[in-house]
């Protein structure tokens, strides 16, 4: 099904998407939010620039977006997968569950904002060039990647990490992380770190056709929580 | 050893004469309060561990216990009580941030009691509920501007979704994680029999209570614990939590201790791991961004569902409500900052937040004033304790009512305000497994049904003697209202006249 964003608003262009179950292509994108909120079983092709909150609560289609995404892309996203040509705005992936985001160029604040993971459910975010502050801010589950293939500075703005007590976030970077929270620790990533995420930079490789050499061309920083329960020692019964 | 400077508040007192040394205290009490000494065949207490919630007492078959208020003293001073000198003790002692439960304990005013309802004489006859009609149903959501017809006359129904409730009370958000399995059940059960909603607060919904569905409020909270489609899709509403009145300001904390299997997968996270739900959303820094919340939650939903915004009563409360009527919101709820917790640090509760019953009547009248009063229901909580406070909160403007401390006193909670401890000898504010068979849900939905059906009739009776006989002609109406002992800026902001007047 062929959709002209602009003719139609967000609200008949989403009634229009929740209503059909075959693939959706979206000509003229110009703002129009919260496109694909909550899909499952679909491919969604973006050709324009889609409006906030694009592929929220997302549950197993597909967004592929031909250009620039805006903030809060993937909001508690169940499951499937956002691959966006482009860079995305602030709040990508907040409290994402499951399912994948690839961005291409670089993306906003608060990147992966309290991601978490449950059993088989893995939420993974890349980010191809940099990411503004606050990175995986409570991050309790989860893969976040940043590869900073746009920069030769660390990748990462303030406050990267800040309150984790959870998942995982792997840096490329040739400087090594300066002023990270109190509940972060990092290290060079080792060879079965690097393994461990292999599959998912050759997928990032295949989608936006850059070279694995390229993106193992540098070191890889490990981020983890120092405790689970960081928190703990905090309260006194009263 | 370290000296301990606290003398314990509460005595256990044990009748020896009527002590048949069955040990069920000792059985029943989580605390460990009762031991059992072999050698002397005698019971003996540890007043220390008591937090004074009287499962001994209601289940020693011989009524020989009871529990006091110790009478040791500090020496007196008005300044410096005995609780702020004990505060400080645990804080020297600890280095900790005091943590406590349930609601606001301390001796501001209770304006609800400082309000009086009136009747008619004479004139305006009352109404007999036993023998007429009362409408006690109230619709909640937002109300068409104008009515609205197609080129043959027809009515267009225009109608946004609205929740239908067979009285103006609900059961307020608690999580399951808070409270426990048996509880949330009973709450469901006892909603679905009665024709009202319970809410789900913010820990998932359990796979068990998604039949509950259509008396089911959903919440999402800034951690999102638990929110998918299908959680969305389950619900009759969906609730943003911006705020909670126990605590406003701050997020949620629920320790790994507490998360077992069962709230893990309810939840979606690992087992052991803590739940931390941030103080703000993290994606909403103004109005603009809650609509784009609201609306996205009614994207993914179809727009057949209201969206609720809940805050705490805090200064600006009339300002903040203004822009969520504007933000696509249905319903917003109130809390006031007498509402409770499961856990919530001292001093945030203590003195954070205003009254609900002043928050409540300048959102109504601020909404009033700016014309979009219809654009959403309003829903107080925090502490609504009977049925007189629900009339009452009613004529100052609101559409519902939450309750949620009152609902667990009915199934069987004491006010004990130990529920951080995780060891609640009730079975209510507990994951242990022991301690959650004491609730047993078949006695628990049936108090809870019980308690609204007592509330019902007594609203009604108010009603009628005030010559109403619909819930909606109370609504506002604060004419049925009187205020004793209050001053005339608390009068102002409440808009009701002082009695006599």
């Amino acid at each position: 099904m062929d959709l002209r964003a602009c003719e139609l608003g967000y609200q008949a262009l989403n009634e229009k998407i929740r209503n059909t179950d075959e693939d959706v292509v979206i000509y003229d994108c110009y703002g129009e939010r919260f496109i694909g909120s909550g899909a499952s079983n679909k491919t969604i092709t973006i050709n324009g620039t889609p409006g906030n909150a694009l592929g929220a609560y997302l549950d197993g289609a597909t967004i592929v977006v031909n250009g620039n995404a805006q903030d809060a892309t993937g909001d508690t996203m169940n499951d499937g997968k956002i691959i966006i040509n482009g860079n995305a705005g602030d709040a990508l992936g907040y409290a994402m569950r499951g399912g994948k985001i690839f961005v291409k160029g670089y993306a906003g604040y608060r990147t992966g904002i309290h991601m978490k993971e449950y059993k088989d459910k893995k939420p993974v975010i890349v980010v191809g060039g940099s990411t503004g502050s606050f990175l995986g801010e409570y991050l309790a589950g989860g893969l976040i990647i940043v590869l900073g293939l746009d920069t030769d500075s660390f990748p990462t703005g303030y406050f990267t990490g800040v309150g984790m007590h959870g998942g995982e976030i792997f840096i490329r970077s040739s400087k090594a992380p300066k002023n990270l929270p109190k509940q972060v620790s990092a290290s060079v990533a080792n060879k079965d770190d690097i393994k461990g995420i292999e599959d998912i930079l050759a997928e990032f490789s295949d989608l936006f056709g850059v070279s694995m050499e390229e993106i193992l061309g540098k070191t890889f920083y490990l981020l983890t929580p120092n405790a689970r329960n960081p928190y703990k020692q905090l309260y006194t019964e009263n | 050893m370290a000296v301990e400077y606290i003398y314990p508040d509460y005595e256990i007192v044990r009748d020896y004469d009527r002590c048949i040394v069955c040990r069920v205290c000792e059985r029943q009490c989580a605390n460990e309060a009762h031991e059992y000494l072999s050698d002397k065949n005698k019971m003996v207490a540890d007043n220390a561990k008591c937090v004074n919630c009287h499962r001994c007492v209601s289940l020693c078959p011989t009524r020989a216990l009871k529990i006091v208020k110790s009478d040791h003293t500090f020496k007196e001073n008005a300044n410096w009580t005995g609780k702020s000198i004990k505060e400080i003790y645990k804080q020297a002692g600890s280095g900790g941030v005091l943590l406590s439960s349930m609601g606001n304990p301390e001796n501001y005013p209770v304006y609800f009691d400082k309000i009086l309802l009136n009747a008619s004489q004479v004139t305006n006859p009352s109404i007999d509920p036993l023998r007429e009609p009362m409408e006690t149903r109230v619709y909640l959501g937002a109300k068409p501007e104008r009515i609205e017809r197609d080129e043959k006359g027809r009515l267009i129904n225009n109608l946004k979704p609205q929740l239908k409730l067979s009285m103006p009370v609900m059961f307020s958000a608690m999580s399951y994680g808070s409270i426990s399995y048996n509880a949330h059940e009973s709450l469901a059960r006892a909603a679905t029999e009665l024709g009202i909603l319970y809410n789900t607060g913010e820990g998932g919904l359990h796979e068990d209570f998604y039949k509950y569905g259509k008396n089911t409020i959903v919440q999402v909270a800034s951690g999102r614990f638990g929110v998918h489609k299908k959680y969305l899709e389950s619900s009759a509403a969906i609730e943003i939590k911006m705020g909670q009145g126990a605590k406003p300001g701050i997020g949620g904390h629920l320790p790994g201790t507490k998360v077992g299997e069962d709230i893990s997968k309810t939840r979606m996270i690992p087992v052991g791991t803590d739940a931390i739900s941030p103080a703000p959303h993290h994606d909403i820094y103004s109005i603009e961004d809650l609509r784009q919340l609201v609306y996205s939650l009614k994207e993914a939903t179809g727009y057949t569902k209201p969206v609720i915004v809940k805050i705490a009563a805090v200064h600006n409360v009339a300002l903040i409500a203004s822009g969520i009527a504007r933000s696509g919101a249905d319903i917003i709820a109130i809390d006031g900052f007498r509402g409770g917790t499961g856990a919530a640090p001292t001093r945030i509760r203590d003195h954070v937040g205003i009254p609900i019953e002043l928050a409540l009547a300048s959102v109504d009248q601020r909404l009033r004033d700016e014309g979009i009063r219809n654009n959403v229901s309003i829903v107080v909580a925090g502490s609504i304790r009977s049925s007189a406070d629900v009339v009452k909160a009613v004529a100052l403007g609101a559409d519902a009512v939450y309750i949620g401390t009152a609902a667990l006193i009915a199934l069987g909670c004491h006010l004990c305000r130990s529920c951080h401890t995780g060891k609640c000898n009730w079975g209510i504010a507990t994951q242990r497994e022991d301690l959650v068979k004491r609730l047993n849900p078949n006695l628990g939905y049936k108090r809870l049904v019980n308690l609204m059906n007592a509330w019902k009739h007594e609203i009604k009776e108010m009603m009628g003697g005030m010559g109403i006989n619909s819930i909606e002609s109370l609504k506002g109406n604060r004419l049925m209202l009187r205020g004793v002992g209050l001053n005339e800026k608390e009068l102002q902001i409440l808009g009701i006249k002082h009695a006599g007047e």
